[in-house]
């Protein structure tokens, strides 16, 4: 058995959030962190690692800095990384990252009894896309918004969030789970782990190792293929600031009142 | 699913909504979706459908799509259906879309629908964007959008004039707009965000007119991969921000003295009729369950009074509350954002200010 976790380097958009002149987001200007759902899929993995002694790969595809991320992921306790990187596949939408990443999981290869977990949601496309379309293209089945897994040989019993409670599921592995943040806390990294990070297995998949997969459409890849495109961006405008009231006291809270009055609010 | 090419795009017509249902009852979301697809099919000059997949599901909950704009209901009737499973619906829908080829499918961004959505999207080849908060065919009607929700100079920019659906979204935490085509595959896909779209009045000739499909639905239990093995309703009641008139709303300033903050929020909601709500910070500290959270990854509410109380004004909680009609904010210090959308602002002690505000309220109510 083994686990495969698809892990996204994603600007912290709680920070200072920097806009080009264009709309564009300037990620440069900006820190970097890993997604928090991605966090809970990798905790859920290393979970199941310390009750049965599978291996855990992720997976990140992004630009070179994403190394760091995944070497912090190995001093976790994952046991293999791989880097899908490449300027073709740069400016890829959510139905192009997916065909890239089915393509990068099957060359790290899905077994029978392996588990293949996403976040639900990377906080920067905020689209939830990814997990579902890696499915898809893997022709396993899938379940999102899990909040709760557990693991008996080839089978895995999830809870689904919904809306208004939850559906409890049962399915058979290889399949594709999303996990929301709630799952878990995620651990820190060990020293021991630390040292061990730059000696475990790390690879680079480029265009060339990836562009051969029949799951990889040429004409669907990097920003010119991607189905969808940006036609405009913009900011929100700014809304003009309301009316602030003199004081804090009865008098103010009565004449807000009267206003709301007046404006047929109440 | 029959072979089809989602490159032709011209082979594609009409706008498709996807209704979901669950234990038989419409999602209000559908009603929403329904009224906006309306538009759009008018703007478009073609026919609006309705994709109802369920099992036994009651006539009247059928026609009413047709009373929220729908002229024909692609009714897949099975009992396979009764309840959501990603593949049993995203084969019956990918094989009658591959069918009858609709050029717009809209989803309603549900829990549920953020699973069928992508899965389908993949399956047909096609784009699809995510959480949208506007749509538009019509060029013109995408510059008044802008000119009122955009700093773009609208008259002096060049738009290029086609009917691609134009599927607005916020990203990077709200930040930033964008406005997303799908050019060159159909459908055109999009989930869209509860609560966004205005569900227009109930029409009962459009319920009696609506033609109902019955769709010869193809599907067996090896098609399904996934057992469902309980569908659980949360115990308690779930408050209906989305629905409310008036939400009174609590943000980490309440850490003081958090019941005593609640029950004030409370009092003041029951003034005035309304709901309350948080801030993912009180939603974060385990102080409030988070079907009350308004925001960006919480709801969206356009109420006519939204009161917030001890909230800071950060840019995703003033994505799912911006809107409403007016917005009244305490908070005790002056230059909290959340001023900068306040149609009135206090500036002070919410532990003082909330009681002064109910009572005030009370007493123009009693005068009346
Ligand atoms: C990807 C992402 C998604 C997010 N989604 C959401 C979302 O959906 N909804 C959401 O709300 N947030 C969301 N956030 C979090 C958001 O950025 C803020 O952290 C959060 O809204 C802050 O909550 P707050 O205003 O209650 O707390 P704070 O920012 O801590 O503000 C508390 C405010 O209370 C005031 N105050 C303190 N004591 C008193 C008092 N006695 N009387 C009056 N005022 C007082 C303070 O002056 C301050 O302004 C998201 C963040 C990220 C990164
Ligand atoms: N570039 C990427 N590299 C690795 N995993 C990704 C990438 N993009 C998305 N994912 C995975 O897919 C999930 C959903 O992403 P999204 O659809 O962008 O919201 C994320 O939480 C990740 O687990």
């Amino acid at each position: 058995m083994k686990l495969i976790v698809c892990v996204k380097q994603v600007p912290d958009t709680s920070g200072v959030v920097a806009v080009k002149e264009d709309g564009t987001m300037d990620r440069a200007a900006m820190d970097t962190i890993t997604n928090h759902d991605d966090l809970a899929a990798v905790e859920a993995a290393l979970q199941i690692k310390d009750a049965t002694g599978c291996k855990v790969v992720v997976i990140s595809m992004g630009p070179p800095p994403a190394e760091g991320m995944l070497r912090e992921l190995l001093a976790r306790g994952c046991d293999e990384a791989v880097l899908v990187s490449a300027r073709e596949f740069g400016g890829s939408d959510t139905y192009a990252t997916s065909q890239i990443l089915a393509a990068a999981i099957k060359k790290v290869g899905v077994e029978e009894d392996d588990i293949i977990l996403c976040g639900r949601q990377a906080i920067d496309g905020d689209t939830a896309q990814v997990g579902p379309q890696i499915a898809e293209k893997l022709h396993v089945p899938q379940v999102s918004y899990a909040a709760d897994i557990q693991v008996e040989g080839k089978t895995v019993t999830v809870k689904r969030l919904l809306e208004d409670g939850y559906m409890t599921l049962k399915v058979q592995t290889p399949c594709l789970i999303t996990c929301v943040k709630e799952l878990n806390q995620p651990r820190y990294m060990s020293v021991g782990g630390i040292m061990e990070a730059y000696s475990k297995p790390y690879a680079v998949y480029n265009f060339e190792t990836l562009k051969d997969d029949p799951l990889i459409d040429l004409d669907t890849i990097g920003l010119k293929g991607s189905p969808t495109n940006v036609y405009k961006s913009f900011s929100p405008p700014v809304k003009g600031a309301g009316m602030m009231l003199e004081g804090a006291g009865k008098e103010a809270c009565e004449k807000l009142v009267a206003l709301l009055d007046a404006k047929h609010l109440i | 699913m029959s072979e089809f090419n989602s490159r032709d795009t011209a082979a594609f017509k009409g706008v498709w909504v996807f209704c979901e249902q669950r234990e038989g009852a419409i999602m209000s979301t559908s009603y929403q979706l329904l009224s906006e697809g309306r538009k759009l099919a008018n703007d478009l000059g073609v026919e609006l459908c309705g994709v109802l997949l369920g099992h036994n599901m009651g006539e009247g909950a059928v026609k009413a799509l047709g009373g929220y704009g729908a002229d024909r209901v692609y009714l897949c009737d099975h009992p396979l259906l009764e309840t959501y499973t990603t593949d049993g619906y995203t084969k019956v829908i990918c094989d009658l879309v591959a069918e009858k080829k609709p050029e717009i499918f809209l989803i309603g961004a549900t829990n549920i629908g953020r699973d069928l959505g992508p899965r389908c999207a993949a399956r047909l080849h096609t784009g699809l964007t995510a959480d949208c908060t506007h749509l538009d065919v019509d060029v013109a009607k995408y510059k008044e959008f802008l000119k009122t929700t955009s700093t773009i100079d609208v008259d002096n920019t060049v738009f290029e004039e086609n009917t691609n659906l134009k599927m607005t979204r916020p990203a990077f935490g709200g930040h930033l707009m964008a406005t997303i085509i799908c050019p060159r595959f159909r459908p055109q896909m999009s989930t869209v965000r509860p609560g966004v779209m205005q569900t227009q009045p109930y029409d009962e000739a459009g319920a009696a007119k609506t033609v109902i499909d019955r769709v010869a639905v193809q599907l067996s239990k090896e098609d399904i991969h996934v057992d469902v093995l309980e569908v659980k309703k949360a115990a308690k009641k779930l408050v209906d921000l989305i629905g409310a008139d008036v939400v009174v709303s609590v943000g980490r300033g309440i850490s003081k003295d958090v019941a005593k903050g609640i029950a004030l929020a409370e009092e003041l909601a029951d003034a005035l009729g309304g709901v309350v709500g948080a801030s993912r910070a009180v939603v974060d500290a385990g102080w409030i369950t988070s079907d009350h959270q308004v925001g960006q990854t919480g709801k969206t509410v356009h109420p006519k009074i939204y009161v917030a109380l001890g909230i800071s004004g950060a840019i995703q909680h003033k994505a799912g509350m911006q809107d409403s009609e007016c917005i009244i904010a305490v908070n005790k210090n002056e230059s909290a954002p959340i001023f900068e959308v306040a149609s009135y602002g206090i500036t002070g002690d919410l532990f003082k200010v909330t009681p002064m505000l109910t009572e005030a309220i009370r007493a123009l109510k009693a005068s009346k």
